[in-house]
């Protein structure tokens, strides 16, 4: 089942494209990454799906439902949730209740208290948080920050989840470990769609692959397919020639 | 009453010194992001200052303008270095720096003005210059009101070539636009910021004396200047110069309307609404570049 | 139930509301033995108490300044003197308090979709406006200069501020614990975040800013007749608005008690202060608002959170060392 789709997604600036006329679908269960230089648009995209942007032409369905016009906080109800690149953690509370907030106010309906605060134990368990559940979140290392943030989006039991470069500023064990993670929400049964500069996690986990550039979509295969795509290499040695190799 | 050639003329030459005040507070704000709510006070103590040297010295007010400017430049410079970039170094976000520096420039305004209470006193002093009327075209306007509007303009050009056409200028655009990446070449920003927001007092102490010259000046003028210099800001939009002065005619002939043909106590009422509409129809005016 | 188990289980809640319920006992007795003087000191304490409380409520939280605070303690004021005629004083207060919510609701619906210094401008200039308006319309309308307002006697009043004061903390009390106490800080750490994890952002905003303009019309329907006569001068005084901050600031506006502590200290520094030195004061009172904001940031409250980390961790340093030496 095709559960989040785009068709001729466009975003405008001012006069610049920042994403131009984007198709692209998700579908169930599915691990799909998306990939491209910085400034092509990826952020963006996901923006236009979080509902943080409004579409300048085009439209988003989730579940076949249309997505225009809805705020943030109705899209997180309706079962989308994310991450972001410079993570947005409640820097004035403790871990514990970051992940509340989530749980609270993640779903449709009102949540009674206990059920929330079990939510939140099973998420911070799952993403390894449980002995640090009081810890400040501003104390916390990046990788658990990090952690904190996905157990947050966890707590909005979502069906989608936008990983916004998860795996940027780990060290390789860390980057093992996300990748399993990730691995396992999948199992759990959420769809994931992630942004990644980090390629041994794209190559890894991914199922599906889309490449940006420019804000058009200009590759979209499988990890296999998208390695050897000419175009998308012309673009990344392109990119490191220019970044010195 | 007037016709209304005469309202409007009248209008623009007010404008003129609307357009100083905000250009003041458009390159503290839109460089050192503090929002000045205190503005008004340098304009008060230029006035002030000016019609003590006057009346007491007898020193011409165009002179005594050229000496205060350099004075509350130093002012201005002193406060920026030491108040406000002690709260930019303690500020966890620049959102919160912005907010506590607003709350240090109240302070600051209470400071200022209640220092020129104890100075002056309350009461309107008057220090006319060049008072003689001049007329043309059938209308008449006193000779120091011409003056001042020239005076403005004049001073008006000169910032805008300094800004676009000399190197420090461009220095200050670019601190404005990226203070990061303009630190990183280079630019002393700590002086930077300094140097504009002295700039911007000597720029409200020269509206303060032009003004001491046309009207009666007092203590609590300040208020209302910063509140005029809000109001243009935001209409001209921040870190334009020309916008700032065709803004500031546009409000002058406004003020001149609604005093000539409504009534004059309408005129402040009237700023604070067009102040409360023009911040829900441009924000951005005043926030700049976001 | 055994004494002495009530009250090992219940020992916070009795550490703390003990003393409160104390405090509470000799306040509301003041009036039958204290002089004039205590009781108009304590009301006007109380008054800066509920105005304090109510900023930091919204401010504190959301980070949202805001510099309305007078402008709807103004409108309370004039409240009171509109219909002071025609209602009795218990529903006056009620009716202030509502006309209140009602402009603030108006006004943080068309302004609070929109972040940052542009709120506390508009704040600003609202308050600025309703005065000059206010000014205006009662020399068109009234034909006046100023409302008198028919004096209430002192005892009163404070009884009148005391009872707001009580339904003013517990209202914050229990709002910080609820779901809207947790959405409004969650907007105070990450607007985005917040609005991504669910909450309404807006709807969040406008109506925690809307409860708290209640309690501060209230206080001014009350302050009214204490001061006999008013004009829009000094009902939409910015001073009422300032005063709140530099208190929550002072105090800390990360607990639940800084505000309180900072308005207890700035207010009776205030009326014992102004009376005799007036200009001075206000010289003064600038000075002192630039030292806390400059020095003490996070307040009184935020140094003791500092002292409390301080031990906490000089405490786990000496169970580290004693499980090193075993």
């Amino acid at each position: 089942m095709r559960i989040l789709e785009g068709q001729g997604v466009t975003k405008y600036f001012g006069g610049l494209a920042a994403v131009s006329n984007v198709d692209f679908h998700i579908d169930q269960g599915e691990i799909v990454g998306m990939i491209g230089p910085n400034g092509a648009g990826k952020t963006t995209l996901f923006n236009l799906i979080s509902g943080a942007l409004p579409l300048s032409s085009g439209e988003i369905r989730f579940k076949g439902q249309k997505l225009n016009g809805l705020k943030p906080h109705q899209i997180c109800k309706v079962g989308i949730a994310r991450t972001f690149q410079e993570t947005k953690i409640f820097g004035n509370m403790p871990v514990f209740q970051n992940v509340l907030v989530g749980a609270f106010f993640g779903s449709p309906n009102r949540v009674p208290g206990e059920d929330a605060a079990r939510e939140v134990s099973q998420a911070l368990e799952f993403v390894g948080l449980a002995a640090m559940s009081a810890t400040p979140v501003k104390d916390l290392t990046l990788v658990n920050q990090k952690r904190v943030e996905v157990a947050r989006a966890l707590a909005t039991k979502p069906e989608l989840l936008l990983l916004d470069e998860l795996m940027a500023g780990l060290n390789p064990t860390e980057i093992s470990e996300a990748m399993e993670m990730v691995t396992k929400l999948r199992d759990k049964g959420i769809t994931i769609f992630m942004v990644e500069h980090v390629m041994k996690a794209i190559m890894g986990i991914c199922e599906r692959i889309m490449a940006l550039h420019h804000g058009e979509k200009i590759a979209e295969g499988t990890s296999q397919e998208i390695a050897c795509n000419k175009t998308v290499i012309d673009v990344y040695l392109g990119e490191e020639a220019h970044a010195g190799g | 009453m007037s016709g209304l050639p005469q309202i409007i003329v009248s209008g623009i030459l007010t404008g003129g010194i609307y357009g100083l005040l905000a250009m003041g507070l458009s390159l503290q704000y839109g460089v050192a992001r503090v929002l000045n709510i205190a503005h008004g006070e340098f304009v008060m103590l230029g006035a002030l200052l000016t019609y003590t040297l006057y009346t007491g010295w007898g020193i011409n007010p165009l002179v005594v303008a050229a000496i205060i400017g350099p004075l509350l430049f130093g002012l201005g410079f002193l406060l920026q270095i030491t108040l406000f970039r002690g709260l930019k170094a303690r500020a966890p976000v620049p959102a919160a720096f912005e907010g506590n520096a607003l709350l240090a420039a109240f302070g600051v305004l209470y400071i200022i003005s209640y220092i020129g209470l104890i100075r002056w006193g309350g009461v309107p002093r008057t220090a006319y210059y060049l008072n003689y009327v001049v007329e043309f075209a059938g209308m008449s306007f006193r000779l120091n009101r011409i003056v001042a509007f020239a005076v403005s303009i004049a001073i008006g050009v000169a910032i805008y070539l300094f800004l676009t056409r000399s190197r420090l200028g461009r220095a200050i655009r670019a601190t404005a636009e990226d203070p990061a990446t303009a630190g990183l070449m280079g630019v002393n920003t700590n002086i930077l910021l300094a140097l504009c927001f002295g700039l911007g007092a000597l720029l409200a102490g020269i509206a303060g004396s032009l003004t001491a010259m046309m009207t009666a000046v007092a203590s609590g003028i300040g208020f209302g200047n910063t509140v005029i210099a809000l109001i243009v800001v935001v209409l001209g939009g921040l870190g334009s110069v020309p916008g700032s002065f065709i803004a500031g005619i546009i409000i002058g002939i406004v003020a001149s309307l609604v005093a000539s043909l409504w009534q004059p106590i309408l005129v402040v009422p009237v700023y604070y609404g067009i102040l409360l509409v023009l911040l829900l129809a441009r924000p951005t005016g005043l926030l700049g570049k976001k | 139930m055994d004494i002495t188990r009530f009250i090992s289980t219940h020992r916070k809640l009795l550490l703390v509301g003990l003393p409160l319920l104390i405090i509470l006992v000799f306040l509301t007795t003041i009036p039958l033995y204290g002089g004039v003087y205590w009781i108009r000191l304590l009301t006007v304490i109380l008054m800066y108490v509920v105005l304090a409380a109510s900023w930091a409520m919204f401010s504190g939280s959301t980070g949202y300044m805001s510099l309305a605070p007078a402008a709807f303690f103004g409108t309370g004021m004039y409240t009171m003197a509109l219909l002071q005629d025609y209602l009795p004083f218990p529903v006056i207060i009620v009716v202030g308090g509502l006309v209140s919510f009602i402009l603030a609701l108006l006004v943080g619906l068309i302004t609070l979709r929109l972040r940052g210094m542009y709120f506390a401008i508009f704040t600003f200039g609202l308050v600025v406006f309703m005065s000059e308006v206010t000014s205006y319309a009662e020399g068109v309308i009234l034909k006046s200069r100023g409302q008198h307002i028919i004096p209430i006697d002192n005892a009163t009043i404070f009884y009148a501020m005391l009872i707001i004061t009580v339904v003013t903390l517990l209202a914050i009390y229990f709002i910080r614990r609820s779901r809207l106490g947790l959405s409004m800080l969650s907007i105070g750490g990450n607007e985005d975040a917040a609005e991504h994890m669910g909450i309404d952002t807006t709807r969040t905003k406008v109506l925690t800013f809307a409860i708290s303009a209640i309690f501060m019309g209230a206080a001014g329907v009350i302050t009214a007749p204490r001061l006999i006569y008013i004009n829009a001068d000094i009902a939409f005084s910015l001073t009422y608005s300032f005063m709140p901050i530099l208190m929550s600031i002072f105090g800390g506006m990360g607990q639940f008690y800084g505000p309180i502590v900072g308005a207890i200290v700035f207010g009776y520094l205030e009326k014992t202060l102004r009376a005799q030195f007036s200009t001075y004061f206000m010289l003064g009172f600038g000075i002192i608002m630039v030292m806390v904001i400059l020095f003490l940031p996070n307040g009184i409250a935020g140094l003791v959170s500092m002292l409390q980390d301080k031990i906490a961790k000089l405490r786990k340093g000496d169970e580290a060392e004693q499980h090193a030496n075993t």
